[in-house]
């Protein structure tokens, strides 16, 4: 079996938007996402109990290769990366493009996402892949198993769960939920230093310029504007008669 | 505009941030085109679509839907997009929604943009609001070509009781091979009484200063007498005290109910992110400096654990007389 899982590399702590180009910051250190972590854990955990060739995939800057390099220090075999300056800017539907290219040329048996990425960028990426792969998919996985060529998900969902059969090849966005990802070793670090990391441009993936990158996107950041303001805020800080306070201040709003 | 808004129901109901997207696109376009996939019957909840503003109700009614997965709705949606010419599609988030407004953008080559709290149309172009930098600014997002697809933060918009009748029609589609290849072998309902939190008007939320597991008795309690959902942080919620289903915040729900009660939460970004979009925020904190303060329309200053019995039993009794007022 082989398992892919796609990766992301994030800024570390608060991320900001350039003002010029209405894009993230991604100049400052950056590290894998932390949610990503719970998708590679559970790739290796299956490689693990089932045997499994782990192949992490990224798509990103240049120094989007340091998690990659830490998604092979925790246990992945190989890594793909995308680096290629006309992928820059790729919304949703480019990044899909970009993504399902390469998992056309890997053909592993399953894919693993993480729930969202912490720089604010969609939680549905995965979707936009198997479709574009034509493979079924379930989200929000808080247990994962294989077996005779079908994974089985534990699906949360806001009413309680499903158990979600899908015959491989097959796409699972995993929930933070799902494991406790383990840390890295130092045997790890030095061991991912000597590991296969293959570096892709657009044309290695048989796209164009115009399919990727703002030429390949169909959403548009237009403008930054500042929240819209929450009014002033009402302080009540005698204890005592609290509850009745909190009671009035609801009453005048009709809220209860 | 010719929009198109995907309902999602539950247990025979709409959910609310779906009947908020019918108000919204009213406003939009008084022709307000929607769509309700599920098993059968689904003409109680067209009627319902139509007391909210729907004219037009399209229904897939099929025992293959009554399971809730992703593709098959794509399918669906996409033949009706085709088929009536709508150049944009509104979803309200949901584990659900998320998944089918994704791999529908892929469907019709389209642009989507999610997480947005607002959308108008300006200069005949449709500009979406999304909040970024944890909530600190607010983008404003457009699309490049049509057909636009939009996810919405649920509780954006207030549903509206309209009182209309919708138009119904009912679409067959032949599923794509991949659509079925899913299957959904087991679902669990959780059988907690009341809304679910996404869905509730009212939210009451425990942190930390809660101090035990055992205190969440108190959010459960106020939740009760105001018909809300409850919630935790993650903090709490890593400490066992709560179960991660409950959990709000950056890697947890994100909601926008009416009312926001933060009971012992001070308000770390991690957890802001989730809830700042709540209409009203009550926050009830020993610390006078707890960030919560900052984004709260009403902050008491004092222990959660004196004034959320005494809150508790004053709604309780005022929601008792309003039910004999009205009996």
């Amino acid at each position: 079996m082989k398992i892919a899982v796609c990766v992301k590399h994030v800024p570390c702590g608060r991320v900001r938007m350039q003002p010029d180009t209405l894009r993230l910051e991604r100049g400052g250190p950056g590290e894998l996402n932390e949610f990503d972590k719970h998708a590679v854990e559970e790739a290796i955990r299956c490689a693990e109990r089932d045997g499994a060739e782990v192949v992490a995939i990224s798509i990103g800057a240049p120094d989007a290769d340091e998690s990659l390099r830490t998604a092979l220090a925790l246990g992945a075999e190989r890594a793909v990366h995308v680096c290629d300056p006309q992928a820059a800017g790729s919304d949703l539907v480019a990044t899909a493009k970009l993504l399902a290219a390469v998992l056309e040329q890997e053909a592993p048996d399953l894919v693993l996402f993480g729930q969202q990425s912490s720089d604010g960028g969609g939680a549905v990426l995965w979707a936009a892949v198997a479709e574009r792969l034509r493979w079924p998919f379930a989200c929000q996985a808080s247990e994962l198993t294989v077996t005779d060529g079908t994974v089985t998900v534990r699906r949360e969902t806001e009413y309680g769960h499903d158990v979600i059969d899908a015959p491989l090849p097959a796409i699972v966005a995993v929930s933070d939920a799902i494991n406790e990802p383990r840390y890295t070793s130092l045997k790890g670090r030095m061991a991912a230093k000597k590991k296969p990391l293959a570096v892709l441009t657009v044309g290695d993936l048989g796209l164009d310029a115009a399919d990727v990158g703002a030429a390949g996107s169909r959403t548009v950041v237009l403008a930054v504007a500042p929240p819209a303001s929450r009014g002033t805020t009402v302080t009540v800080d005698d204890e005592a008669g609290a509850a009745e306070a909190i009671v009035a201040f609801l009453a005048e709003r009709e809220l209860v | 505009m010719r929009a198109l808004v995907f309902l999602e129901h539950h247990a025979g109901g709409l959910a609310a941030g779906s009947l908020g997207l019918l108000a919204k696109a009213a406003t939009l376009d008084p022709e307000v085109a929607a769509v309700i996939v599920g098993g059968a019957p689904l003409d109680g909840l067209a009627a319902d679509a139509g007391k909210h503003g729907a004219t037009t109700v399209y229904l897939a009614e099929d025992d293959t839907y009554d399971p809730p997965l992703p593709q098959p709705r794509v399918d669906v949606v996409e033949q009706i997009v085709r088929d009536h010419g709508f150049d944009t599609v509104l979803f309200s988030n949901s584990v659900l929604a998320a998944d089918v407004a994704a791999a529908l953008a892929v469907r019709l080559d389209a642009g989507v943009n999610w997480d947005l709290v607002d959308v108008e149309v300006r200069g005949g172009d449709l500009i979406g609001r999304r909040p970024a930098q944890e909530d600190s600014v607010v983008l404003e997002v457009g699309w490049t070509s049509e057909p636009r697809v939009a996810l919405f933060r649920p509780g954006s918009f207030e549903p509206s009781a309209t009182g209309g009748e919708a138009r119904t029609e009912r679409v067959e589609v032949a599923l794509q091979p991949h659509s079925r290849a899913a299957v959904v072998r087991e679902r669990v309902l959780r059988t907690e009484e009341g809304p679910s939190i996404e869905d509730a008007d009212v939210v009451v939320a425990g942190g930390i200063g809660l101090g035990s597991a055992e205190a969440f008795a108190l959010a459960e309690d106020l939740a009760a007498a105001v018909d809300g959902a409850v919630g935790a942080t993650r903090a709490a919620v890593y400490k066992g005290w709560y179960p991660h289903t409950a959990q709000i915040g950056q890697t947890g729900k994100t909601v926008s109910p009416r009312l926001y009660f933060a009971l012992g939460i001070s308000g770390a970004v991690q957890h802001k992110v989730g809830m700042q979009s709540s209409k009203v925020i009550v926050a009830i904190n020993k610390d006078p400096n707890a960030p919560i303060f900052e984004f709260s329309d009403l902050a008491v200053v004092g222990d959660v654990h004196a004034i959320v019995p005494r809150l508790t039993e004053l709604l309780r009794a005022r929601q008792g007389s309003e039910r004999k007022g009205s009996a």
